[in-house]
């Protein structure tokens, strides 16, 4: 049952990951994009971390691609305005990325040893037990990404007004 | 024990990680567009955090999930910088 479920989504997400780098429109690459979040939030499900599931949707598919989305509909991007690469090119990016799923494939083939330990703790993802590990053994991350954050935003006010003075 | 860890093998969730990132590669590699190429970036992020949830669950560690709960915010400063900056 986890093994149908798991090949669906995966298919789904590999499928549409696809068709989002080869489709010309940019504002297709955008909806592709979302639906492969989609099936990826679907595997958090399946792996029974139920809050990242639901951060993920709210973080990626609500704030992040509708920001694509706008910037792509301000500037009215479309398939005409993107540059085309050359077929040699795209043989030559088709090769290398290729090269590094064999590199990938070659280097992991048989070689993940993990042990799953014989009680496992079906709650692990749950809000309650990652709520405790964040605000006790990541708080001082916590407090950087808090930073992180607040630069993120005055530097995308700074850059928006490009002809403030510092 | 949960079904997904008896009839999913880890090594499914290492394969298809390692394709996602790669379709981020050829993407990054063949794209022109700014903008489609962060969004291949997310792409790439998004196939690291999968495998970094899977081993969470897997070992039922909860530190894994703590990884992409930061790789998110990376994700989210990134998005907000790059609207600033092509609009």
């Amino acid at each position: 049952m986890s093994l149908t479920v798991f090949s669906i989504l995966g298919l789904a997400s590999v499928i549409f990951a696809l068709l989002m780098v080869l489709t010309k429109n940019p504002v297709r690459s955008v909806i592709f994009l979302i639906l492969t979040f989609f099936s990826i939030a679907g595997q958090y499900v399946l792996l029974n971390a139920q809050f990242l599931a639901v951060v993920h949707i709210i973080v990626y598919a609500g704030a992040v691609m509708v920001l694509f989305l706008f910037v792509l509909m301000l500037l009215n991007l479309n398939a005409e305005a993107e540059p085309r690469q050359t077929d040699r090119w795209k043989l030559g990016a088709a090769i290398a990325a290729g090269m590094l799923l064999v590199t990938f494939v070659g280097a992991l083939r048989g070689g993940i040893q993990i042990t799953v330990p014989a009680e496992t703790n079906p709650q692990v993802g749950l809000v309650q037990n990652l709520g405790k590990v964040l605000f006790t053994d990541f708080v001082v991350p916590f407090e950087i990404a808090g930073i992180l954050f607040l630069a993120a935003m005055v530097g995308a006010v700074l850059l928006a007004k490009r002809d403030v003075k510092i | 024990m949960l079904d997904v860890i008896k009839s999913v093998p880890i090594e499914y969730y290492v394969w298809l990680s390692s394709l996602l990132f790669c379709i981020g590669v050829f993407g990054v590699l063949i794209r022109r567009n700014a903008i489609v190429v962060l969004m291949c970036i997310e792409l790439m992020l998004n196939a690291v955090n999968l495998l970094l949830a899977a081993f969470s669950t897997y070992l039922s560690d909860a530190q894994g999930q703590i990884m992409v709960f930061f790789i998110m915010v990376v994700a989210a400063a990134e998005a907000a910088w790059g609207w600033a900056f092509w609009s």
